[in-house]
């Protein structure tokens, strides 16, 4: 894991300071709100509908127990028990007093932690695959690239006041986990004809209001000119993006409205022009960058493990929970652990102080110290033994943390919506919370197969359900909550923006609407292997269609 | 045809806790929407707000939120949102002012801030 230098600890202690300084000075009087409120947000400080919130940064999702263990005593010590996990690996307290958050970030701080740029017009918290360094099917850990652009995006002063947020993320997996289609920049870690590794840059994607899939704007980037490209890209954007219309704001309207062939040529031209030995990080730094990201010592183990296998036959349970929440790992004898953060019935990405202490344990105990967060609001382990998987998944179970979900219909992405958020529309978590109960069943949950709900309670589309197999949006409409559903949005590297089915629903009759829509595709489908989205793909719109509408009308 | 006028209160956030705040009758602040100055016409309601307005070393983004009267002449929210502001989140009702006893009138100094 990257571990901070004098220079990094030095700043981030001195932000805190500094903030500790502005939080006074509001608290006493001499700042207005108008004066301050850039200020807090500049440090993830926000006001939601029943308090403040702040919003910590997991740079790439990676995190040690040790600072596991800090956000837990954090959750206690100053907020309700509890930390969510968003979307884009960052973990949000939910009820900080003003006065206690520059305690908190101190505390952040201590172990190497920070909310600097989790909100404002800048670059935000860059995010990557959350099974990075473990993967069965990377080409290379996206990690190292992803703490090069934090520390060149972190308070780099030509960036800091764009005309909108801007997000990176990147894969080092053809498999796309990251949903780099979906972000300003996407870097997709892959090889050109020498074998070479170097990243297929994506531009323009974005979700909220106005959706776009992004578009390569350029096929193979030597990693050695990763910053210059991305300064090339950011300068373009800087200059040409919209000021004059927040919602026309982000490069994927520039993107739209340019086109990406000049867009192309704008920033190659740009390229060409700047300085790129001045940018660029030096051969040296990046083999120090990289070397915190070397995997860790895994034992000689054989693929089979037969610990597990008399495991799996003593205990369905945990057969089918490791069935569901296990991928393959790229070493013999390990595997990755998806820890579902969405036990049915509970709010999707909420974690206890208790949960958390619990993770850190484990990951210390039989995970090589790792965890990380996934955009999808859960908690990976990313290296755990095959033959520690019985004492792991029990200790998990015993925490309520052993829900057998992952990629199943109730594992929802929902964002905080209504029941937090001061942007919010409708309510996001109660409609997650009501898909969940009608599927609590495992059986009938596995038999559906892989069913991606993403949930967003606004436009802004937090819980990305443009992208969602199945899409539910929470508006209002007529003073009351309004729920728009999408239909065969993708969000990996076949990335697709759901299509709208037809008017809303209310608030009660989501739950029944995504029953009716089960059934059709079981139905549907051509064999039990064939996904909802598959099977979307191939009937199209009608059918589901028909199922969401036409069988309420004969119900009513 | 005149538009009738829906009764108003001022609502807002506590500067320290970040909670909802209602402006009282004596321009001060309750966290109890019983408590909050009910405006009857738009004069009263600019006037509120003015009041309200200035007050920016103990609240954050005061503003008009439409009220309805129950028999009692007691204000309740006519907006779903305004409605889960006097609650909390509506999956956890252990947090936010639902997981208050209602009956319990603590006294404003003790609440912290106001």
């Amino acid at each position: 894991m990257y571990r901070y230098d004098e220079f990094d600890a030095a700043y981030v202690k001195d932000r805190v300071n500094t903030f500790r300084g502005q939080v006074n000075r509001r608290i006493d009087g001499s700042l207005t709100e108008d004066e301050f409120k850039p200020l807090r947000l500049m440090n993830g400080l926000y006001l939601q509908l029943h308090a403040y919130m702040l919003r910590v940064a997991i740079p790439y999702g990676t995190l040690s127990s040790r600072q596991m263990r800090a956000l837990a005593m954090i959750a206690s010590k100053w907020d309700k028990g509890y930390g969510h996990l968003t979307t884009r690996q960052n973990i949000q307290y939910n009820w900080p007093a003003l006065k206690d958050v520059p305690d908190i970030l101190d505390a952040l701080a201590d172990v190497e932690m920070h909310a600097i740029q989790t909100s404002g017009n800048c670059i935000r918290n860059v995010t990557a695959d959350h099974f990075a360094g473990a993967a069965a099917d990377e080409i290379e850990d996206p990690r190292p690239t992803a703490e090069i652009i934090r520390q060149w995006s972190t308070e780099h002063p030509e960036f800091l006041y764009l005309p909108r947020k801007f997000k990176i993320a990147v894969t080092g997996s053809p498999n796309d986990r990251a949903v780099t289609k979906a972000h300003d920049i996407g870097l997709r870690m892959v090889r050109n004809d020498t074998g070479e590794a170097g990243y297929e840059v994506i531009v323009g994607g974005g979700l909220g209001r106005s959706p776009f899939v992004g578009k390569v704007v350029r096929d193979f980037l030597p990693k050695s000119d990763l910053l210059p490209y991305l300064e090339a890209i950011l300068r373009v954007y800087n200059l040409h993006g919209r000021r004059d219309n927040k919602y026309k704001a982000r490069i994927k309207i520039l993107v739209h409205e340019t086109g990406i062939e000049d867009l192309r040529a704008m920033v190659e031209r740009e390229f060409e022009q700047l300085d790129g030995p001045s940018v660029a990080l030096a051969e040296e730094e990046v083999a120090r960058i990289e070397a915190y990201f070397a995997p860790p010592v895994f034992a000689k183990l054989p693929q089979h493990s037969s610990a597990l296998e008399q495991a799996k036959k003593a205990d369905a349970e945990f057969a089918a929970w490791v069935e569901t929440n296990t991928d393959a790992h790229k070493q013999s004898g390990y595997t990755i652990v998806t820890v579902s953060a969405k036990a049915i019935g509970e709010a999707p990405g909420d974690l206890t102080t208790a949960q958390m202490d619990v993770l850190a344990d484990i990951a210390e105990q039989y995970g090589h110290d790792e965890l990380r967060i996934s955009h999808e609001q859960n908690v990976i382990l990313p290296h755990v033994r095959l033959d520690d998987l019985r004492i792991v998944h029990a200790a998990l179970a015993d925490a309520g943390l052993a829900t057998a979900n992952a990629n199943l219909i109730s594992d929802i992405i929902a964002c905080p919506g209504l029941d937090y958020c001061a942007l919010a529309t409708a309510r996001s978590i109660p409609v997650a919370q009501d898909i969940q109960q009608r599927f609590a069943d495992p059986v009938r949950a596995k038999a559906i197969g892989e069913f991606k709900i993403k949930i967003s309670g606004c436009i802004n589309a937090c819980g990305h359900h443009h992208v969602g197999h199945v899409g539910i949006l929470g508006l209002e409409k007529a003073g009351i909550e309004n729920y728009q559903i999408t239909l065969g949005g993708d969000h990996t590297e076949t990335t697709a923006i759901g299509d709208r089915a037809g008017p809303g629903f209310a608030f009660e009759q989501v739950g029944p609407a995504i029953e009716r829509l089960v059934d059709a595709y079981i139905s549907l489908r051509a064999n039990d292997n064939e996904r909802f989205l598959d099977t979307y793909r191939r009937l199209g719109l009608e059918p589901f269609k028909t199922a969401l509408y036409d069988n309420e009308r004969t119900a009513a | 045809m005149s538009k009738l006028f829906k009764p108003k209160i001022v609502s807002a956030n506590d500067l320290f806790a970040g909670d909802v705040v209602y402006m009282n009758p004596g321009f001060g602040w309750t966290r109890k929407l019983a408590e909050a100055a009910i405006a009857h016409n738009e004069e009263a309601a600019a006037d509120l707000l003015a009041k309200a307005m200035p007050q920016q070393e103990k609240v954050v983004g005061p503003y008009l939120a439409d009220v309805a009267l129950d028999d009692d002449g007691r204000p309740f929210p006519t907006h779903f949102r305004e409605k889960f502001r006097t609650r909390g989140p509506s999956n956890r009702t252990d947090l936010g002012k639902q997981s208050v006893n209602p009956e319990r009138r603590e006294p404003l100094a003790a609440s912290g801030g106001i």
